[in-house]
Order: C-alpha cells, then sequence, then structure tokens
C-alpha cells in the first residue's frame, strides 16, 4: 500500500463572485522511501497540491470539492484539525522553497527546531537539546552548538535550508514534502542540499515529495515523474521511462527546453504560449492551444488518465510515438 | 554599543539645548507681561518696574537666558514668579502623580489595543473585525474632556464604583487611566492590527504551522514577537506624550501632576514653571524614544545600534 494517496483531488477558489478550479482531479501515489518529482511549469498547480495534502490553504476562499488524500491509510482531508495539526511536522514534513523568509527573524534556529519536538514529543530539555545537536550533524551543520544559537539572519542561505531541512526531520517523518527546496540556493549549493535529501533518505528511508520545475534535478534524483500541467496531472511514469519515452507533448516540450551541453549550439527550445490560468481552462486537454500534436477533439474533450503495463501513464489523444 | 549610546545622549542633549531656546523666545513673545501679571492690576507704574527688576525681567533677552542656562547647568530650574518657591521642587513633587498617570494610561491601551488589534487581524474582513476597527475610530476621535466626563459620570457619580477625583489609591487611578488609554488604546488596536496582519502574511507563519503550531500559538507566539516593534515605538513617543499632555485629564480628575502644574502656571504667566515643564516634558520625550530604541534589538534581533 502506497504511503501517500492523492485520489481525484479538486479544489477550488473563491474567485470575484464565481470559483475557480485550480486543481482537477490529481491523483498520484507515493511509496514508504520513494522519491517522486512533481514537475511543471510555475501556475499548474504544484505547490497547491503540496498545499492541500498539508491543509494548509486558507479555507473560504479554498475548497476540496472532490477526492481525497490518504497517508498511511489515514484520510487527511476528515481528520479533525487538532490530529491534523499532529500530522504537520511530525509525521510529515515540509520544506519551503524559500529559506531567507520561512525561519521566523525574531527566534534562535536552535528555538525554531526544538519547537517541533515540543509540540509532537514528550522529550525532555535535555533530551531535545541532544536531538537538536543530532539533526544538526544530520544535515551536514559543523559548530552545531554555536549554530543553534544564532538567529537566521547570521546564517547563509544553504544553512537556513539545512537548518528547515533539520526541522522538517526532527520528529522522524515518514514523508517530505520538498517545495522547490532549492529554487532560491546558489547551483553549487543546489547539489549539496539535494544530495543531502537522497542521503537521508537512504539512511532513513524518508519518503519525499520533491516539488520543482527543474527536470535535471528530476532526471537526477527522483524515482518516479508526475507531470501536471494546468492543475491536472497530464503524464505519470518511472524515471527512466519518462525520459527516455516522453508520450505527452507537454513532457516532450519540457525535455526540450532543458539546456543541455550535448546537444550542441542553437537556440535552447520552448513551448509558445503560456500556461492558461485557472477559470480560462478549455473543457478539453488544457494544453491543446500550445500542443503540436493537436487534434480536433482535444479541446472540447479531456483525454482520460490512461496507464500501459509499465506503469507509465499519459492523458493525450495523439501522444508522442 | 557604547559609541552608539554616546551618540544618542549627545543628540538628545542638543535637541533640549532647541527646546530651551524655542521655548525661552515663545514665552517672551507672549503679549502678557508678566511683571503686571504678579503686581496685580491696580499696582503703580513704579511698583511694575520695581516687580521686573527684582526678577530680572529688564536685562536684554539674551543676557537673561544666559542666566537661566548658567543656572540650568548647576542643576537649578529657578524660582517661581508667584509662589517663590523652586521650580525644581514644584516638579519633582508633581512626577510621581505624572508617572503613575503614565503607567496606568499606557498599561491601559495595552491591555485593550493589542488584544483588539489581534483579533480584529485574525478575523480580517469579518464583522468582529469591523467592529474593532469602527470602535477603535471612536476611541481615537473622542475628546479626552468628553470621555473623562462620561466615565466620570458613569462610574463615579452612577454606580459610585470609583471616587470622583483625586489622587492617592489604585481606585483614584482607574478612570484617569481609562480616560487617557481608552484614545490611546484605539492607536494601539490599529496598529497592532495593521502589524499582525502583515505579519500573518509571512513565509515564516506558514512554516509554523506546517511545522504542526497551534492557531493561538502562531498569532501569540511567532507573530505577536514580529508584531511588536512598531508598538514598542508608539510606548516610546507615548512616555514623552502623557507627560506633557495629560493637562485636560488632570484637570477633569484632580490629578496633581505636572499638567496641572503647567496650566496653572501658563495661566499665571510664571515663566520659569513653564520652562521647567517643558524642558521636563522634553527629557522624558527623548529619553522614551531612546528607550525604544534601546529595546528594539531585543524584540527583533535583526537591529543592530550604530
Amino acid at each position: 500500500m502506497a504511503l501517500l494517496e492523492v485520489e481525484d483531488l479538486t479544489v477550488s477558489f473563491a474567485g470575484s463572485g464565481r470559483r475557480v478550479t485550480v486543481l482537477d482531479g490529481v491523483s498520484f501515489t507515493l511509496d514508504a522511501g520513494e522519491i517522486v518529482g512533481l514537475v511543471g511549469e510555475s501556475g499548474c498547480g504544484k505547490s497547491i497540491t503540496a498545499m492541500s495534502v498539508m491543509r494548509l490553504l486558507p479555507s473560504p476562499p479554498s475548497r476540496v470539492d472532490r477526492g481525497g488524500v490518504r497517508f498511511a491509510g489515514t484520510d487527511l482531508l476528515s481528520l479533525p484539525e487538532r490530529r491534523m495539526r499532529a500530522m504537520r511536522g511530525n509525521r510529515i514534513g515540509m520544506i519551503f522553497q524559500e529559506p531567507m523568509t520561512s525561519l521566523n527573524p525574531t527566534f534562535t534556529v536552535g528555538w525554531q527546531i526544538d519547537e517541533a519536538l515540543r509540540l509532537h514529543t514528550g522529550l525532555n530539555a535535555e533530551q531535545r537539546r541532544a536531538r537538536c545537536l543530532e539533526l544538526m550533524g544530520l544535515v551536514g551543520v559543523g559548530a552545531a552548538e554555536r549554530r543553534l544559537g544564532q538567529y537566521p539572519h547570521e546564517l547563509s542561505g544553504g544553512l537556513r535550508q539545512r537548518v528547515m531541512i533539520a526541522m522538517a526531520l526532527a520528529c522522524g517523518p515518514e514523508m517530505i514534502i520538498a517545495d522547490e527546496p532549492t529554487t532560491a540556493l546558489d547551483v553549487t549549493i543546489q547539489a549539496q542540499i539535494l544530495d543531502l535529501l537522497v542521503t537521508l533518505r537512504r539512511d532513513l528511508g524518508t519518503a519525499i515529495l520533491m516539488i520543482t520545475h527543474d527536470l535535471g534535478v528530476v532526471a537526477e534524483y527522483c524515482d518516479r515523474v508526475v507531470v501536471m500541467y494546468a492543475g491536472k496531472v497530464v503524464e505519470k511514469a518511472p524515471v527512466e521511462s519518462l525520459f527516455a519515452r516522453p508520450r505527452h507533448p507537454y513532457t516532450t516540450g519540457l525535455l526540450a527546453s532543458m539546456p543541455r551541453l550535448d546537444s550542441g549550439r542553437g537556440p535552447l527550445a520552448s513551448i509558445p504560449g503560456m500556461v492558461p490560468s485557472p477559470g480560462s481552462r478549455p473543457p478539453g486537454c488544457p494544453f491543446a492551444d500550445r500542443c503540436p500534436n493537436v487534434l480536433p477533439r482535444c479541446a472540447p474533450e479531456m483525454p482520460p488518465l490512461e496507464t500501459g503495463p509499465d506503469g507509465h501513464a499519459f492523458a493525450c489523444w495523439n501522444p508522442m510515438p | 554599543m557604547g559609541k552608539y549610546l554616546a551618540k544618542r545622549l549627545g543628540q538628545s542633549l542638543l535637541i533640549l539645548l532647541g527646546v530651551t531656546v524655542v521655548t525661552f523666545l515663545l514665552l517672551f513673545l507672549l503679549p502678557a507681561d508678566p511683571a503686571r501679571q504678579i503686581a496685580g492690576r491696580s499696582a503703580s507704574a513704579a511698583t511694575v518696574e520695581s516687580v521686573r527688576q527684582q526678577l530680572g525681567l529688564h536685562l536684554p533677552l539674551w543676557e537673561q537666558y544666559l542666566r537661566y542656562l548658567g543656572k540650568l547647568l548647576q542643576g537649578d530650574l529657578g524660582r517661581s514668579f508667584v509662589q517663590r518657591t523652586e521650580v525644581g521642587e514644584l516638579v519633582w513633587s508633581r512626577l510621581p502623580a505624572t508617572l503613575l498617570l503614565m503607567a496606568g494610561a499606557i498599561g491601559f491601551e495595552l491591555l485593550i489595543g493589542v488584544p483588539a488589534g489581534i483579533v480584529a487581524a485574525m478575523r480580517r474582513g469579518k464583522p468582529t473585525d469591523n467592529a474593532v476597527m469602527i470602535a477603535s475610530l471612536v476611541g481615537v476621535s473622542a475628546p479626552q474632556f468628553v470621555v473623562g466626563i462620561l466615565l466620570l459620570y458613569v462610574f463615579a457619580v452612577q454606580l459610585e464604583w470609583f471616587p470622583i477625583g483625586g489622587y492617592g489609591t489604585f481606585a483614584h487611578l482607574v478612570l484617569p487611566a481609562m480616560t487617557l488609554g481608552i484614545l490611546g488604546g484605539g492607536w494601539y488596536g490599529r496598529m497592532t492590527r495593521s502589524s499582525m496582519v502583515d505579519v500573518l502574511r509571512q513565509d515564516y507563519i506558514r512554516t509554523a504551522r506546517a511545522k504542526g503550531a497551534a492557531e493561538q500559538r502562531i498569532v501569540l507566539v511567532h507573530a505577536l514577537r514580529n508584531a511588536f516593534l512598531p508598538l514598542l515605538a508608539m510606548i516610546g513617543i507615548d512616555i514623552g506624550l502623557f507627560m506633557s499632555g495629560a493637562v485636560v485629564v488632570e484637570s477633569v480628575f484632580g490629578w496633581p501632576g505636572i499638567g496641572q502644574l503647567a496650566w496653572q502656571a501658563i495661566q499665571q504667566v510664571d515663566i520659569p514653571i513653564i520652562m521647567g515643564v517643558t524642558l521636563v516634558s522634553a527629557v522624558f520625550i527623548v529619553a522614551g524614544n531612546l528607550l525604544a530604541d534601546l529595546l528594539a534589538p531585543l524584540v527583533d534581533p535583526r537591529i543592530r545600534l550604530r
């Protein structure tokens, strides 16, 4: 049984006078100890998906219209708020994009890591202190004693992200949701942080839902990929299969617009047009107006997400060969 | 830190010097003649002149000022024209009452303003928020004497919960402190609300939620500390404000503070007292702001004093 099962998740926001659907029937799974990449352009609903799983979207204006989220067999969406809080930061950790602004500037990093332990464990002050030092070692922060007493503004971006990871790991979660964990960091630091996450998965068996727009990250670090477009899942596959034979034209477009060292010079490919904003999406395939393979039936009729025998699923009437 | 403090203290002295110059000039631009005032309306011109000589008011303005400044540097605020007592002593004897009222008023402001602002921020756009905002607007715009008299009428005259006026016990403090606090509380409420609304949008609040903190904890621990900085500056300003600006409330409640002293002195053109009170108020305004700035790094560690 999968650790996380997102099934037909449909979320809408109350706009000015009407409801706008931002997630439309999103389904995917994450097994224990697995790293799944959730990819797509900005505005595809990746972060909304993560926030919905954590139930961190303000409601109203947001609302889950359909579908479910099961974590280790528990239906998260119907959990009372008190029990949902016992999940957050305890069994599900979360890492955010901006380590600069995601830590509270007025408390020491030690206090902020310790808070997770205070909230969710019965450890005494001494045990928590020991755990904090252990966590700092785990995420590769040297001079842990001193670091714990420092404020976020005294640390570099990379160190802050390590602190964020330590905080997410504090209670030994079964799953970490990493929402663009390296987008705001320098390239060299990005690799360090991603390597750290993979090491943690190997040593601790923590499953990771990795939200990213960077297919390079997916290729290198993920086991499976979920490609989202305009609030819908358009393709799901094991990493090797997806990169070897992408079926959805959107995925192909994303792959083609990745800078590569081996493809010689010449302009970088890009997908013309923009992601349709929620509310102006067509009834059929949302990618239809940007798609090179478009057929007459694409705009009016949404293709179903069909899974092949190899576990490779895509929603397209006219897939790539 | 030492360097910062020295710089700020130096600036403060310059400001206070400026205050003495401006106050001195303004007082002598007044159309009222203090010598005539003291000698009495029916006194002869000769009597008035001798009073003038006695008080040193015949000297050129700059010489009067330098004499005043010379004495001031020795800690002497001069003597009252009317009561012939030391201004320093007069102000000193009124100081406890004024400080007590100030503390009570600031305490009351925080007590009603901060919780109201927090509740409004949490219920933004809902009826509770609107109610708090309207109430704070009423508080901010109500004249002090109206609020004072209203409170007196309800709580002292009708309900007889508190004494009508005077000074001495905690019960005496409640109504005057409430009067000042209701007005200031409106400002604190609005300030707290806007500061909280801003802080609650920050990424680190989302982090706290993702960590599993309860809403109450997020607001009172994670957000309030960040939202407190503008309030700290306001408390610093209030320390100075209530030192000089409690005249109306002190009159309504017969509170024997510096405000009353100043009010009497102005009516009698008792220049040394007016000077003394102005100077002491200025000291408190400067000190209040300095105190707020010195405490700011304790609230927000990113602030460096330079």
